[in-house]
């Protein structure tokens, strides 16, 4: 475009200022509102992905129930727990990932350190635990497999534990007391998930079997399955639910005897939950932005009418068709990128500004818009320009100058 | 510069087309002064536009210098009406939020011509129609005569063979229509073809051929001396 083209342009934006200004307008709102709707999707989506954080997302946890169906001779509300051989049964599988049983201390037994107490939930638990629940030892040691095999007496503890029991003392090495029981400690850890997720300790599973009384039992079994499918988790699961179901006389099909959660197909309906709002999203977004790019053909449209003598005159005295389209487009990719541009610093500075003003709440966290969406923005609004432009150049190109011109 | 032959031009109707140009056949030399007379409807514009590349014809030949016009293209048409046709309009048609230098130097732009050089070229034209003072005015800030001379500095500028006038005296009053009519005659007197569609015959007095339309036909086609 010569600098003649660009002058002409900006006379003629110039002498349709209100009209200019509000089309423009209504292109930056939509960009503006194309902006915000995805930094809210976005901060919505950041928030359940967080809600999952701490825990791995590929892992599926079990419960013992009740049988609700009858089997081979037994009766119907059996109640059903699992055990060490359960463990073993399940590691063994194929593609199982990290394992881990756990045993509730269910006593509300003291804690205490000299004479420091506290009041803690205490997890007994294989040295997977810490891959599933997503545990940071940030001093010390995890439980490991030594611990297990010869039941030691040690505790991991979280910070918050730490803080209440020792005040700021090292806790490696002191022993602290769990109903009467004392334990080392080996490691303190910390953990994402809330306050509740740091006032825990964690014992090896074997010793509190021994220690409190609970045998061979496991109350939960947690295992990850890799980068499986949700389809293949669930034939794992299948499979899982057979081996128990063989090992413990119920019906496989039976779903009140063992109870399931899988975390991946939660994951993966959470996920697609945010791709149906992604793609609301986009199509509520795009079809604000359609409706600016329309305004602009619309007005180009209107422009074009209004100066059909102008444009024959151009057409009479030289101007050949390819130059008026050429004229009309740059309008239409000028004012909608112009405009379009305005709305996505405008939309991305409000979004700024939002999220840092964002206090803590449970529906958004950092809302934001990725530089990639942006830059689609961008490609969008000067496609749109062009298409926006493409209907009134044409009609300009074809401006017939006779009746154009015709006096009177 | 101009041969007609057997030109043909009718406009589709819903009933039946109107015939507005039958059977013309005309020569104009280069330098020619000529008007086109005749009643209203008679085909005056219809032939001049078809001149002008503004309109096709539908049979017979058209040759402009050397050229045969004959299916040339909207971009062709385009760059022949810039190079070698000058248009004056009835109405002006001078943009009004344009000034007087900015319209004169318009169809320099289309020729691709620089600005530097289109706005002396334009200057240059307004001193030759006696304006110059009148450079930076607007349309509307000038009379009907000073605006047509404007529309005339505009049809010359790009220095073309063959110039054109729709009733170029029409919204004037006949004083300011002769000091336009004499501009013409000077134009006319440096060499350009000049054509002018009238229907005042004071007008056509001034010139030195008189063609007459009737129905589309020429009825009579004199060469007469100047009043
Ligand atoms: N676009 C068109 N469609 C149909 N008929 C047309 C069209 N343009 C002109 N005509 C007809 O062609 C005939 C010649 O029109 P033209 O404009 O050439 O007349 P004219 O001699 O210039 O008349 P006037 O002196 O009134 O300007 C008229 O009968 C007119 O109605
Ligand atoms: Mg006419």
């Amino acid at each position: 475009m010569s600098l003649d083209a660009w002058q002409e342009l900006f006379e003629r934006l110039d002498r349709s200022r209100l009209r200019t200004g509000l089309t423009m307008f209504s292109v930056a709102w939509g960009i503006l509102m194309l902006v915000m709707l995805l930094a809210a999707g976005r901060g919505l989506e950041n928030n359940v992905r967080w809600q999952f954080r701490d825990d791995a997302i590929n892992s599926i946890w079990l419960w013992p129930g009740r049988t609700a169906v009858p089997w081979e001779g037994h009766p119907v509300g059996r109640a059903l727990s699992f055990d060490n051989d359960d463990i073993d049964a399940i590691r063994a599988m194929p593609d199982v990932g990290a394992l881990t049983g756990r045993f509730r201390i269910w006593d509300d037994f003291a804690i205490s350190w000299g004479d420091r107490r506290g009041d803690f939930s205490v997890r007994a638990v294989h040295p997977d635990h810490q891959v599933l629940e997503g545990t940071v030892i940030t001093s010390g040691r995890y439980i490991d497999d030594l611990d297990l095999a010869e039941k030691r007496k040690v505790a991991v503890i979280g910070d918050e534990v730490s803080s209440q029991l020792f005040r700021g003392e090292d806790p490696i090495g002191e022993r602290i007391a769990i109903g009467g029981i004392t334990y080392t400690v080996v490691g303190v850890f910390f953990d994402d998930g809330g306050p509740g997720e740091t006032e825990l300790i964690y014992v090896p599973i074997t010793t509190a079997q021994l220690a409190y009384g609970g045998g061979r039992r496991v109350h939960q079994i947690m295992f990850t399955v890799g980068d499986m499918t949700v389809a293949q988790s669930e034939a794992l699961t299948d499979q899982v639910r057979g081996q128990l179901a063989r090992a413990h006389d119920f019906d496989p099909d039976d779903a009140r005897a063992l109870r399931v959660r899988n975390n991946l197909e939660q994951f993966q309906q959470v996920n697609q939950m945010f791709e149906w709002i992604g793609a609301f999203v986009w199509v509520v977004g795009v079809g604000t932005v359609l409706a600016g790019a329309v305004g602009v053909s619309n007005i180009l449209l209107v422009s074009v009418k209004e100066r059909t003598a102008e444009l024959g005159l151009r057409k009479a005295i030289g101007a050949t068709p390819g130059s008026l389209v050429a004229m009309v487009l740059q309008e239409a990719v000028v004012l909608t990128s112009v405009a379009g541009y305005a709305g996505l610093v405008l939309g991305v500075a409000l979004v700024e500004i939002v999220a840092a003003s964002l206090p803590e709440n449970e529906y958004v966290r950092d809302p934001s818009v990725d530089l990639g969406v942006l830059g689609a923005a961008v490609v969008l609004l000067v496609v749109l320009g062009t298409l926006a432009g493409l209907v009134p150049a044409l009609r300009a190109a074809s401006i017939d100058p006779i009746n154009a011109l015709r006096d009177g | 510069m101009i041969r007609l032959e057997k030109l043909n031009k009718s406009y589709p109707m819903a009933d039946a087309p109107v015939h507005v140009l039958r059977d013309l056949d005309l020569f104009v030399a280069e330098g020619e002064y000529a008007a086109i007379m005749g009643s209203s409807g008679s085909g005056k514009s219809t032939l001049l536009n078809v001149l002008g590349l503004l309109d096709r014809y539908d049979s017979g030949s058209y040759t402009l210098g050397d050229t045969l016009i004959r299916d040339v293209s909207e971009r062709e048409a385009a760059r022949l009406r810039n190079q070698y046709i000058g248009f004056v309009f009835q109405s002006f048609h001078l943009l009004p939020f344009k000034t007087a230098t900015e319209n004169v130097a318009l169809p320099l732009y289309y020729a691709g011509v620089p600005r530097r050089r289109r706005n002396e070229l334009a200057l240059q034209m307004l001193e030759r129609v006696g304006l110059r003072e009148r450079a930076d005015h607007l349309p509307n800030q000038l009379s009907g005569g000073q605006k047509q001379r404007v529309a005339i500095a505009r049809a010359l500028v790009t220095k073309p063979r063959l110039v054109l006038a729709d009733e170029p005296t029409g919204a004037l009053d006949s004083q300011t229509s002769n000091d336009i009519m004499d501009l013409l005659a000077s134009v006319n007197a440096d060499g350009m073809t000049v054509l002018v569609v009238t229907h005042e015959h004071d007008v056509a007095a001034k010139m030195r051929r008189v063609i007459h339309l009737v129905d589309g036909r020429i009825a009579s086609d004199r060469i007469q001396v100047p009043s």
